[in-house]
């Protein structure tokens, strides 16, 4: 069974091919590195996936499903987590409240359906543990570092049994230190058997995490390999086509 | 402190001391509201031993009962604020709110009826400001300004400019509702704290006030998440509305005679109100506890500059000076934040 599948997906905007053709699999617990240079066409894929975009051509396969999204709270119900670049979060709020934004806990008091911040903060709690990470619950996003903002936003990918997680440039902006922390999380979902979609313009941090190595140039994959047997200097000449395919 | 407790049992002195830091004492001397409650005590203590007009029961009757319109207008643009928009309508809404009261009351209809009446007027007008902004994403500052000359307009139209000082059959509810009091305390400072707590605990305890903190912080986070953000921006100048609606019938109460004039600029005392208590512009941040203690701050000022015999010509410039000076240390902290 795979977690995802894209046959022969397309997608032009107007005139425009900002994708063609691309086809894609990703089993349970595997990490797929997506590389490619700017407006090579990542974005249009994970909104594509994400349920921002709808495809021009081609079929999505959930779980050897086929299935088309509307919007992204219908990807998420059908089990696709995005963590996305700026990782939407909340500043104001604390790491729990975060985690559970838009689908709050609620308890009955009386007439009232209250939030039951108690569960929340347990719950987060169990999160943050699984994910190996120092994150308090209670404490205000604010006043957090890059790696504990990620796994706020990695922890709320886990809160509906999500198949598959994309991650959005998870490491383009923080300290060398937090980015092991980051790669850390990635691994434990691994670990728990769920799908990553990595997009990232980082080559060390794909070859140190992803299984598989894709690489977008123009709107069509030109490169889907293990990373076992690639190197960062074929992928570099792939995603600027001094290497033209692999 | 509990906290300290199971800290100490867990973990080792780092732990004490970073839950030290952030004990409950600390978070509450790091609130803007609590250093105004604190400027307010100090602006009572120093009234009261300088003049002997101010601490007397009539004065503080006055002063409490004066301080609980804007304040309740408050309770509204605090929730507004917090949301990331702004309400320079709420003084036109209070007005046409208890216009549209007085009318229907001196036609011989009900208190009940004729305040139904005026508080579906003021949502009406909190729902249009709402869908425009929300849904035609036009800024708060533009639909609330052309709304304020709006609103003001259809209680001149409506009462043809004329005031309205008879009220019907109910006219005595009205009158203490809005001018008389209970055990002592002046009515519209009972319907102040009812609100009040009721705001606070709907911020705090409700999945609508988490949406409301989290769009006023990062809104394109909540849309990205799921909330429903255009439904609670509605909802936010519905409850400001609603709230400018309240003051008004309880407004018209107190002072028995409804002009065109009512609430004209009164949204500048709320606002400050509000920022000096630490709502944040930007939104995101603001306590009903700092809105109210705002409002009664610059109500105690005002107060004071007539009991010392100062022009209340100056209380504008008063009033201003703190909103400045309220944002301006709100920018100062936050640069402070930064620079760790």
């Amino acid at each position: 069974m795979t977690a995802l599948r894209l046959e022969g997906v397309s997608k032009h905007f107007g005139a425009i091919h900002a994708l063609d053709d691309v086809s894609l699999t990703v089993q349970p617990g595997e990490v797929l590195g997506l590389m490619g240079d700017n407006g090579a066409g990542k974005s249009t894929l994970v909104k594509i996936i994400a349920g921002n975009f709808r495809p021009t051509h081609g079929k999505i396969f959930i779980k050897d499903r086929e299935t088309a999204f509307h919007n992204p709270l219908e990807a998420r119900r059908n089990g696709i987590e995005i963590v996305y670049q700026d990782l939407a979060l909340c500043d104001n709020l604390t790491a729990a409240v975060n985690v559970f934004l838009g689908r709050e806990l609620t308890r009955s008091l009386g007439p009232f359906r209250i939030l039951d911040y108690a569960a929340m903060n347990r719950r987060a709690a169990e999160l943050f543990g699984e994910l190996k990470s120092e994150t308090r619950p209670r404490d205000t996003v604010k006043s957090m570092s890059g790696g504990q903002r990620q796994a706020v936003a990695i922890a709320r990918t886990r809160l509906s049994d999500a198949d598959l997680v994309l991650m959005d440039e998870p490491t383009a902006a923080i300290s060398v230190r937090q980015v092991a922390e980051v790669l850390n999380l990635i691994n434990q979902l691994k670990r728990q058997g769920i799908a990553v979609i990595l997009i990232s313009h980082r080559m060390p941090d794909v070859f140190a995490v992803a299984d598989r190595i894709a690489v977008l140039r123009r709107g069509t994959k030109v490169a889907d390999k293990p990373t076992g047997s690639t190197s960062p200097e074929e992928i570099t000449g792939l995603i600027t086509g001094a290497i033209q395919h692999a | 402190m509990p906290e300290i407790g199971q800290a100490a049992s867990g973990a080792g002195m780092d732990a004490v001391i970073a839950r030290q830091t952030h004990s409950r004492l600390g978070r509450i001397v790091a609130q803007q509201a609590f250093w105004v409650f604190v400027a307010a005590v100090i602006a009572c203590v120093t009234l009261a031993l300088v003049t002997d007009t101010f601490a007397t029961p009539q004065n503080l009757f006055n002063v409490t009962r004066n301080f609980a319109f804007v304040a309740i207008v408050a309770l509204g643009m605090t929730v507004v604020i917090i949301s990331g928009g702004i309400d320079l309508s709420v003084g036109s809404v209070l007005c046409l709110s208890a216009m549209v009261l007085a009318i229907t009351m001196n036609a011989g209809y009900s208190f009940a009826f004729s305040a139904l009446l005026a508080i579906a007027a003021a949502l009406l007008v909190g729902f249009l400001n709402g869908v425009l902004i929300a849904y035609l994403r036009i800024p708060a500052f533009v639909v609330t300004l052309g709304m304020l000359s709006i609103a003001r307009s259809a209680a001149m139209i409506l009462s043809n400019n004329k005031m309205v000082f008879q009220f019907g059959p109910d006219e005595k509810l009205l009158f203490f509702l809005g001018g008389g009091s209970t055990y002592g305390i002046a009515n519209p400072v009972i319907a102040l704290s009812v609100l009040a707590v009721v705001t606070g605990l709907i911020l705090k305890w409700t999945r609508w006030g988490t949406h409301v903190f989290a769009i006023g912080a990062n809104e394109k986070a909540a849309v990205l998440t799921g909330i429903a953000v255009t439904r609670v921006k509605v909802s936010v100048y519905m409850f400001s509305a609603l709230m400018a609606g309240v003051a008004g019938v309880l407004e018209a109460g107190w002072l028995g005679g409804v002009t065109t004039n009512l609430g004209q600029s009164m949204e500048l005392s709320v606002i400050a109100a509000t920022v000096i208590g630490g709502a944040n512009l930007l939104g995101g941040a603001g306590t009903v506890f700092g809105s109210v203690v705002g409002a009664a701050l610059i109500e105690v000022i005002r107060n004071s500059l007539i009991l010392l015999g100062i022009s209340t010509f100056w209380q504008g410039a008063f009033v201003g000076s703190f909103i400045v000076l309220a944002v301006a240390f709100d920018r100062i902290r936050a640069y402070r934040e930064s620079e760790h």
